[in-house]
C-alpha cells in the first residue's frame, strides 16, 4: 500500500513536472550573443525590479494580511459578520483589472488629476500627483488584491492558537498588545511566511499589470526575448533564472517553519475574544474595511458603472456560454488540482520519503511561472505525446485519430496544475502539519488501512485546509490568461479571455463587463466557502 | 476533429475496461453517453465542412467577418485567438498533426517567423495572388496582406503647428524635449517601425534616433496606442505616435468623452518628401498540414472580397489592400499619404535586431 502511494505520487508529480523540465532543459545550450546582450543593458533592470516587486508584495500582504487576522480572531465588534467574506473579496479581481480600473482614475488624463487641474487652474509641472504607472503603484495594486492570500493561512493560525498561551501571558503581565507581538505573532510566523511566500510567487509571475506600467521584469523580459527577438531558447533561459530566484525563495520558507509544528495544537484552541465597543469598535471596523474597500469595492463599483452604461443587451447571450465555461473549467481544475496536492502532501506524511518533499518542492515552483511559458512547456510535451500516439495507432492499427491531448480541456487542467499545484499545496501540507503524529499512530493501531484512515480521520481534520484550497485554486483559475489563450480548444472562450483581449487593446469600457463578471463568479465560491470556513475553523 | 478524438479516447478507454474487468455492455454504454456528454460540454460540435483558424488578431476583430463567411458558405469556422507567437509555438508542437488550416497575424513579422519555421505553404491561387501586389506578400507566395495600418505622428490641434514638423527626424530636435509620448519598445508596432528604419536609414541613424526620442520622451513610456492619445489630449505631452485605427476606433466610440478627445487630434504624414510614413499590415497564411485547404482558400478570398475589405476599412479603420474599396470617413478625414516602401519579409526577419537596438537605447 505504501510503496503504490508513493509511486503513484512520484508518477504523478514527474509528469506535472515534465513542461518545466522542458522549459529548464534550455539551459543546456547558452545563447551567449543573446545573454551578453542582456547583461550589458536590461538584465539588471530585470533582476532589480522583479526582486523590489516581490519583496514590496511580500512586505505589504504581510502588514495588511496578518493585522487584519488579528483583529478579526482576537475582537469581537459589530459589522464582524460582514468583514469576514468583504475581506476575502479582493480574491475575485485579477491583478491587471484592478490595474486598468485605478489607472483610469489616477492617471494623468483620469477625472481625478483633471478635477485638480480644473479646480486650482493648474497645468502639468505645478504641482505632484503619484504616478500611479510605477513600480509602487505595481506593487499596491498587487497587495490589493494579494493580501488575502495571508490573511487566510495567518486567520486559521491565530485561531488554532491554544487559549493557555493567553493565560500564561496574562500571567507573565503581558498587555494585549505585547502578548500580540510577543506571542501569537511569532506562533503564527509559519502561516504568514507561506501566505506571503504564495503572493510573492504571484508578483513574480505576474505580466499583465507590470506591462501595462511598462515595467522591466522577469516576466516582461521573457515576453520581449521571445515575441520581439523571435528566441524561444532564451526565454526558457529566462524563465529558469526566475525559477532559480524562486528556489531560493521557496527553501527560505520551509526553513522559517522548520520547526513550525512544535508549538501548535488544537487543543484549547481559540483565544478568548474580547468584545469591543463605541468608538474603538467604529474604529476597528473601519481600519478592517480599509483594503475591501480599495481593494474591491471601488474598482467594483468603477466597473459597475462602465458596464452599466456601455454594456449591450446583444453581449448577453453569448455571455452566459462564458460564464459557464469559466465556472466549469475552474470547478473541474480546481478538484483535480487539489486532490493532487493531498495525493502528495498524504504520501509524503505516511512515508517521509525524501523523494517525496523534493517532487513537493518541485511542484510548488510553476506558481511563479509565467503562464505562458508553462504553456509552452506543455504544447511540447503533449505535442511528443500525440506523435507518439499516432505513430502507435498508425503502425498497429492503420488509423491516425489525430490530436487527442493539444487543444483539449484536459490539457488545459494539466497546465493549471503545473500553475497552481503550489496554491494548493501550501494549504493541504500547512493543514496536514497542524494534525498530530500521535493521530495516525492511533488510527493506524486499529488496521484501518491507509485510505481509510484518510477518509475517516485526515479528511475531516483538513476540511478548511481543503475548502481554502479549492477556493483560491477555483479563483486563480477564473483569472488565469496566457496559459488558457493559447491552449484552449476551438471556439472556447472563458470571462478572463473576453475581458483581456478587450482591455488589452484599450477598450476598457467594453472589456467591464466580462471584468465583473470575473468577479461575480469568483464570489459565489468566495461567499459559500467562507461561511464553510466560519464554521469549521473556529 | 478533435471532439471525435477525444471521444474516441473515452470509448478506447471504456472498451478496456470492459474487457479487463468484464462488466456488463449496457453499464459500459452509459458510461460512454455520460462521457461524451461530458465531452460535448467543452467541446461544441462540428460540422461537416469547415475551416480552422488560429488568429494572432483578436476575436472581436475577426469573427463578425468569419460569421458572414459562414452564413454566406456554410463552412463553418472554428476559431482560436491568441497572442501570436505562442499560436505559432503550438502550431511547431503539434506539427503534421495540427488542425489549424489558416493563420492570421497582426503583423509581418509574425508571419515571416512562422515561414522561416516552415509552417506555411504556397497559397497557390491566382484569383488570390493577383489582387495583392507583390510589396504585400511574401516572395513564396505563402502569406498575404490583409489590411495596412499605418503609424503616424499625432498632434493637438490648435496646439502644435503641423507644418513645423515634416519628419520623424525632427522629433529628436531640442524644442520636442519632454514632450513626446510613445509606448514601450516591447510593443511590436515600435519594433517594425524601428526594423524599418533600419533598412532605410541604416543602424547607426537609427540608434541615434532611438536615443533622440528617448531623450525626449514626456514619460517613461507605458500602456498603450490610446493611452499616448489620451496622455497627449491630456496635456502630458504635445506629440504621439500611434497607428490610425486607435484613432478611428476613439472617434467612432460609444463614449462621448472618449470621442471629445479624439476630436481634438491632428494627423501628420511624415516623410512625404523622402521615405514615406511607417506601415504594418495584418495578413494570413495557410499552413503546412492544413486539412482544410480548399477552404481556406475560400477564407482567404472572402477576406478580400470589397465588401470585407470594406468592412475593415469601416469598423476597425484598417487600410484596404485592395484598390477603389471606400475607407470610412474617420480614416478619409486623415488624409492620403506616402508609405514607406520596405520589404516586409525583410522587415519582419529584423525584428530582434530591432528590440536591441531599442534595449541599447534605453528604450523601455
Amino acid at each position: 500500500m505504501q510503496r503504490w502511494l508513493v509511486a503513484s505520487t512520484v508518477t504523478l508529480s514527474a509528469i506535472v513536472l515534465l513542461p518545466l523540465a522542458v522549459v529548464a532543459s534550455s539551459v543546456l545550450s547558452i545563447d551567449v550573443d543573446l545573454w551578453e546582450h542582456l547583461f550589458s543593458t536590461v538584465f539588471s533592470d530585470y533582476v532589480s525590479n522583479s526582486l523590489l516587486l516581490a519583496l514590496g508584495v511580500g512586505l505589504g500582504t504581510i502588514v495588511i494580511g496578518s493585522s487584519l487576522a488579528y483583529l478579526m480572531v482576537n475582537f469581537d465588534f459589530v459589522g464582524k459578520s460582514i468583514l469576514s467574506w468583504l475581506i476575502l473579496l479582493p480574491l475575485a479581481m485579477p491583478a491587471y483589472i484592478i490595474a486598468y480600473t485605478y489607472t483610469g482614475l489616477l492617471d494623468f488624463a483620469g477625472p481625478v488629476q483633471i478635477l485638480l487641474r480644473e479646480t486650482f487652474g493648474w497645468s502639468r509641472g505645478d504641482y505632484w500627483f503619484w504616478d500611479i504607472r510605477s513600480l509602487s503603484g505595481a506593487i499596491i495594486m498587487m497587495v490589493l488584491v494579494l493580501y488575502p492570500y495571508v490573511y487566510i493561512l495567518a486567520r486559521t493560525a491565530f485561531a488554532e492558537q491554544s487559549y493557555s498561551y493567553q493565560k500564561v501571558s496574562e500571567l507573565a503581565g503581558y498587555t494585549r498588545w505585547q502578548h500580540a507581538l510577543k506571542v501569537s505573532l511569532p506562533l503564527a510566523r509559519p502561516a504568514i511566511i507561506t501566505g506571503a511566500t504564495l503572493a510573492m510567487m504571484e508578483a513574480l509571475a505576474d505580466y499583465g499589470t507590470v506591462a501595462y506600467f511598462g515595467i522591466s521584469t522577469f516576466t516582461t523580459g521573457i515576453f520581449r526575448t521571445w515575441f520581439g527577438m523571435g528566441n524561444i531558447q532564451g526565454a526558457a533561459q529566462l524563465s529558469t533564472v526566475l525559477c532559480m530566484f524562486v528556489l531560493v525563495l521557496l527553501v527560505l520558507e520551509k526553513h522559517s517553519r522548520r520547526d513550525a509544528s512544535k508549538f501548535q495544537s488544537r487543543e484549547h484552541a481559540g483565544a478568548q475574544r474580547q468584545r469591543l465597543k463605541g468608538p474603538v469598535a467604529m474604529g476597528v471596523f473601519l481600519l478592517c474595511l480599509l483594503p475591501a474597500v480599495f481593494g474591491f469595492i471601488i474598482p467594483f463599483l468603477q466597473l459597475l458603472s462602465w458596464s452599466v452604461q456601455y454594456a449591450s443587451v446583444g453581449d448577453l447571450s453569448d455571455f452566459l456560454g462564458l460564464v459557464k465555461n469559466s465556472f466549469l473549467l475552474a470547478f473541474a481544475g480546481a478538484l483535480i488540482i487539489v486532490a493532487l496536492a493531498l495525493l502528495v502532501s498524504y504520501a509524503k506524511r505516511i512515508t517521509g520519503k525524501r523523494s517525496l518533499k523534493y517532487s513537493e518542492q518541485m511542484l510548488s515552483l510553476g506558481y511563479a511561472v509565467p503562464g505562458i511559458v508553462i504553456a509552452v512547456g506543455v504544447l511540447i510535451v503533449t505535442g511528443w505525446a500525440d506523435k507518439a500516439f499516432n505513430r502507435f495507432t498508425l503502425e498497429w492499427f492503420d488509423y491516425r485519430p489525430g490530436l487527442i491531448l493539444s487543444g483539449t480541456i484536459a490539457t488545459l487542467i494539466f497546465a493549471y496544475a503545473i500553475r497552481f499545484a503550489s496554491v494548493a499545496l501550501q494549504n493541504t501540507e500547512t493543514g496536514f502539519a497542524r494534525l498530530p503524529q500521535k493521530l495516525d499512530y492511533a488510527a493506524l493501531s486499529l488496521h484501518g488501512g491507509l485510505f481509510r484512515m484518510f477518509r475517516k480521520i485526515h479528511l475531516p481534520l483538513l476540511s478548511a485546509s481543503v475548502i481554502s484550497a479549492l477556493l483560491l485554486v477555483f479563483v486563480d483559475i477564473l483569472k488565469e490568461l496566457p496559459a488558457t489563450l493559447v491552449l484552449r480548444p476551438f471556439n472556447f472562450n472563458t470571462l478572463a479571455v473576453r475581458a483581456y483581449e478587450l482591455a488589452s487593446d484599450e477598450r476598457l469600457l467594453d472589456a467591464a463587463l466580462p471584468a465583473i463578471s470575473i468577479v461575480i463568479v469568483g464570489l459565489l465560491p468566495v461567499i459559500f466557502l467562507t461561511r464553510q470556513l466560519n464554521k469549521s475553523s473556529v | 476533429m478533435i471532439a471525435c478524438a477525444s471521444i474516441s479516447v473515452i470509448e478506447t478507454y471504456y472498451h478496456l475496461r470492459c474487457s479487463l474487468i468484464f462488466k456488463s455492455a449496457e453499464v459500459v454504454i452509459k458510461k460512454f453517453i455520460v462521457a461524451a456528454m461530458l465531452a460535448s460540454v467543452f467541446i461544441p460540435a462540428v460540422s461537416a465542412e469547415e475551416v480552422n483558424v488560429y488568429s494572432g488578431r483578436q476575436e472581436a476583430l475577426i469573427k463578425p467577418l468569419l460569421d458572414k463567411f459562414t452564413s454566406q458558405t456554410g463552412i463553418k469556422v472554428n476559431l482560436v485567438t491568441g497572442s501570436g507567437d505562442a499560436l505559432i509555438s503550438r502550431m511547431q508542437a503539434e506539427g503534421e498533426l495540427s488542425p489549424a488550416d489558416l493563420i492570421i497575424m497582426a503583423d509581418a513579422g509574425r508571419l515571416v517567423r512562422a515561414n522561416q519555421l516552415g509552417l506555411l505553404q504556397d497559397i497557390n491561387s491566382d484569383e488570390i495572388l493577383r489582387h495583392i501586389p507583390a510589396s504585400l506578400r511574401a516572395d513564396d507566395n505563402h502569406w498575404i496582406a490583409l489590411t495596412k495600418r499605418a503609424r503616424p505622428i499625432m498632434y493637438v490641434k490648435g496646439k502644435t503647428d503641423p507644418y513645423s514638423i515634416s519628419s520623424i527626424a525632427d522629433l529628436t530636435d531640442a524644442r520636442f524635449a519632454k514632450q513626446i509620448c510613445i509606448r514601450s519598445s516591447g510593443n511590436i508596432y515600435n519594433q517594425s517601425m524601428i526594423a524599418s528604419l533600419i533598412i532605410l536609414d541604416g543602424e547607426q541613424q537609427t540608434l541615434e534616433w532611438a536615443k533622440g526620442i528617448v531623450n525626449n520622451l514626456a514619460r517613461s513610456p507605458k500602456g498603450g496606442d490610446r493611452d499616448q492619445i489620451n496622455a497627449m489630449v491630456a496635456g502630458e505631452c504635445s506629440i504621439a505616435i500611434a497607428n490610425t485605427y486607435y484613432l478611428g476606433g476613439m472617434l467612432t466610440s460609444d463614449d462621448p468623452a472618449t470621442r471629445a478627445v479624439a476630436q481634438q487630434v491632428g494627423v501628420i504624414w511624415p516623410d512625404q518628401d523622402a521615405n514615406g510614413t511607417h506601415i504594418n499590415i495584418s495578413g494570413a497564411g495557410i499552413t503546412k498540414y492544413a486539412p482544410h485547404k480548399a477552404q481556406a482558400q475560400a477564407l482567404l478570398s472572402f477576406m478580400l472580397e470589397q465588401e470585407s475589405q470594406q468592412w475593415y476599412a469601416e469598423v476597425n479603420h484598417e487600410y484596404p489592400i485592395i484598390e477603389g474599396v471606400k475607407w470610412s470617413d474617420e480614416l478619409a478625414s486623415f488624409g492620403q499619404f506616402d508609405a514607406q516602401k520596405v520589404d516586409l519579409e525583410t522587415m519582419g526577419a529584423l525584428n530582434d535586431e530591432a528590440l536591441r537596438l531599442m534595449d541599447k537605447a534605453g528604450w523601455r
